[in-house]
């Protein structure tokens, strides 16, 4: 509440990433104009369809890929302005987990010194203490002492992906990007880190983007929510009234498609299937981009494109028909709040 | 048709694993990672593995098509599949099963697919090592398996690099690389974790279908319950590396028979308050010093005097020979929560 007024820890406008493709003919539209706020201590969740850009705006935030265009600014401070070398120690308080913890990891490098390394870099300490706290993270994600003198190989993934929970939380950063870390993890385990995460936010203030899959996780630890298709932001909003009644027609279908781990005669079949495939983001739709799959379209979808608005207080849509009465009126709510 | 492919008495599963352990050479020394590992899959069942992390079930998946690390890993134990043990069976007898009558959906689809082969090569190859098929026919099944897998202009897509496609569309086209050889037996390594739900939804529903429609048998490894309560019939559930629980899926979410069941069941987020701590199962695997009796007793709130026996996995149906085992001698005496409560 009070966060109102306060300055956010991270305020993206017009955020445009393009990369070329491969025969460098045609340019895709990673991210194609999207502006939020990310407020310190909160946890911002992004949820959205495969290859939408979520990683790609995961990595804007923490400096590892550069705009094409629009602004970032950290507290105020506009992130092109701030040279090579305050970068460095910047970077620091900027972290990310990646998804896929092979990439992450040296296959060379035991797994103690993998989690030591970000502390030898900046030089924390002694030797033997940066050991000590790195087989400290190991076991607060669950990993006995003895995993740290093993091989990524010898792992399995959910051990890999702790490993990486566990060498980002060693540097302690004042806003962690989680890309998708608690799906290879088991519910126990995953229960484990999502209360240590909160613990950590509680005590030291972290704020988090947590970019994710699973609906129930994300809406479980997000204060709010954004959901994107097609390098654009669809909606975004505070957790609760977005999971009990959502705005735009593909939150809408991605809520009703999560699997619902119920047995079957509770289970209720409420699965909007999206008809068509995934449009190219080379070449998007026209007007809203989400028209070819929407099964509310209209024939002005396809020529005027939806306005980014605030419909009511701290909730943002793209849609043009989203708040009107009787538009998405068969709305199935999210079961996770049915229990 | 030869021996391989000659159908199986239909009262015999399909495929019958019986004492599976995997041990690995490691600079520590020796270490077993599964043992006792036993269950069974019928012609066209779908089985769902869920449990701990690292508790073994990309390794068993990997032991039945004979892929692990073969100078570190020794295994031990029977995985009978059309009258073969999938074990000690001759290199040629493996590499007919491998890819055509099991397939299988690997944990990490990124590494999986080769960068500099186009998607429509990778899918057509195993084709070619297992039947002699022209270059222009295998394209034309590549084609069809991938439009089977619900991708939009398969012609011009049969021709992209892995690169050049999403996250979702290549796991699809591992899927199709999978299934082309119409595999008695689908093994699927969290084959939508990196998936939208919306998507996921999809491939599930396509899973389901070969599975109904072509008698596929589908063995789902996963963490999502709700995948498992979506898409499959039965759901196994592994700790330490044993089977700990075998139950019918519904009866395992609504009445979990083991203490590690319920306690993974109650962790669903699903069942918290937004923003409450998550419960979740005090301690962890010990890694070091397996407990030689029940290796769930240093975290089991019901453990008492006996506990410290070695536990079998017990025939726990309401008939017998319903199909409910657990490995806990007291699922008589305790009664445990599962998702509804
Ligand atoms: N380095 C790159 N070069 C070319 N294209 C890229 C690059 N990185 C990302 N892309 C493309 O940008 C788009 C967005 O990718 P991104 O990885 O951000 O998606 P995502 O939402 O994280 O997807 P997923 O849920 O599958 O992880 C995709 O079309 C992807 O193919
Ligand atoms: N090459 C290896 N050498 C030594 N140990 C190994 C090797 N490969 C796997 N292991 C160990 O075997 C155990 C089982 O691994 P496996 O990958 O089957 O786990 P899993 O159940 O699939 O876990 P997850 O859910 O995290 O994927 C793990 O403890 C892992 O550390
Ligand atoms: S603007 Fe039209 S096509 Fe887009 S989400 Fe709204 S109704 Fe659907
Ligand atoms: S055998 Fe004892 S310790 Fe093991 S699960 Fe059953 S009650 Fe718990
Ligand atoms: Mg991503
Ligand atoms: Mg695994």
């Amino acid at each position: 509440m009070a966060a109102l007024a306060e300055q956010p820890i991270v305020s993206v406008r017009d955020l445009v990433v393009r990369f070329p493709t491969q025969d460098r003919r045609a340019t895709v539209k990673a991210i194609d104009g999207v502006s939020f706020d990310v407020r310190a201590g909160e946890t911002f969740g992004i949820i959205g369809e495969s290859g939408s850009g979520k990683t790609t705006v995961g990595r804007t935030l923490v400096f590892l890929q550069p705009p094409t265009s629009g602004t970032m600014h950290h507290d105020g401070v506009d992130a092109a302005s701030i040279s090579t070398r305050e970068l460095r120690q910047h970077r620091r308080d900027y972290q990310i987990i990646f998804q896929d913890p092979n990439a992450a990891l040296n296959p060379r490098m035991s797994i103690v010194a993998s989690v030591m390394e970000p502390l030898k870099l900046a030089k924390s300490g002694t030797a033997s203490e940066c050991r000590a706290r790195a087989i400290a993270a190991l076991e607060r994600v669950g990993l006995a002492p003895e995993t740290g003198d093993r091989y990524p190989h010898q792992l399995s993934g959910g051990q890999k992906q702790r490993v990486l929970i566990a060498r980002a939380l060693t540097l302690r950063p004042r806003l962690l990007v989680c890309d998708e870390v608690v799906a290879a993890l088991d519910m126990s385990i995953r229960g484990d880190v999502l209360n240590l995460f909160a613990e950590l936010q509680r005590d030291f203030g972290l704020t988090y983007v947590f970019i994710t899959h699973d609906l129930s996780v994300v809406s479980h630890i997000s204060d709010r929510i954004a959901v994107m298709y097609l390098g654009r932001f669809m909606e975004m909003g505070p957790t609760e009234p977005m999971m009990a009644q959502p705005l735009h027609p593909y939150t809408e279908a991605l809520l009703s498609a999560e699997p619902s781990p119920l047995p079957s005669d509770l289970r209720q079949p409420r699965r909007i299937v999206l008809q068509g495939e995934i449009p190219s983001p080379i070449d998007p739709p026209s007007g809203c981009r989400f028209r070819t799959r929407c099964r509310y379209a209209q024939p002005d979808c396809a020529t005027t494109e939806p306005v980014w608005r605030e419909l009511t207080p701290g909730r943002f849509v793209a849609c043009h028909y989203a708040g009107q009465p009787g538009f998405m009126s068969s709305q199935p709510t999210h079961h996770g709040s049915a229990s | 048709m030869d021996a391989m492919t000659a159908p199986a008495p239909s009262d015999t599963p399909l495929l019958s694993i019986r004492g599976l352990g995997i041990r690995f050479r490691t600079a520590q020394g020796d270490w077993q990672a599964t043992r006792d590992v036993s269950f069974d899959i019928a012609r066209g069942e779908r089985l769902g593995i869920v449990g701990e992390s690292g508790c073994g079930k990309t390794i068993t998946g990997l032991s039945m098509l004979r892929l692990l690390p073969p100078r570190v890993a020794t295994v031990e134990g029977t995985i009978g599949f059309e009258g073969k043990n999938l074990v000690d069976c001759a290199a040629r007898d493996m590499r007919r099963v491998r890819g055509r009558r099991i397939g299988m959906i690997f944990q990490e689809p990124m590494s999986a697919l080769d960068p500099v082969f186009t998607v429509g090569d990778q899918i057509a190859e195993s084709l070619r090592v297992h039947q002699t098929i022209s270059k222009a026919d295998a394209r034309a099944r590549a084609i069809e398996m991938l439009k089977r897998v619900g991708i939009a202009s398969p012609e011009r897509r049969v021709d992209d690099f892995p690169h050049q496609l999403s996250g979702g569309m290549r796991q699809r086209v591992m899927i199709a690389a999978a299934l082309i050889c119409q595999p008695q037996l689908l093994i699927a390594d969290e084959p939508t974790t990196a998936l939208d739900v919306t998507v996921q939804a999809q491939i599930l529903d396509l899973l389901r279908e070969l599975s109904a429609s072509s008698d596929t048998a589908l063995m789902l490894i996963t963490h999502d319950i709700g995948v498992v309560a979506e898409s499959c019939t039965r759901m196994l559930t592994m700790y330490a590396g044993e089977v700990i629980e075998d139950a019918p899926v519904d009866d395992a979410l609504r009445r979990p028979l083991h203490p590690y069941t319920s306690g993974l069941l109650r962790s669903l987020p699903h069942l918290s308050e937004r923003r409450s701590k998550l419960p979740s199962i005090p301690g962890r695997v010990p890694t070091l010093n397996m407990p030689t009796g029940c290796r769930f007793q240093p975290r089991c709130s019901h453990a008492t005097q006996g506990c410290e026996r070695p536990q079998a996995l017990l025939d726990a149906g309401d008939r017998p020979g319903s199909g409910r085992r657990v490995r806990c001698w007291r699922f008589r005496d305790i009664d445990l929560p599962g998702v509804v409560h």
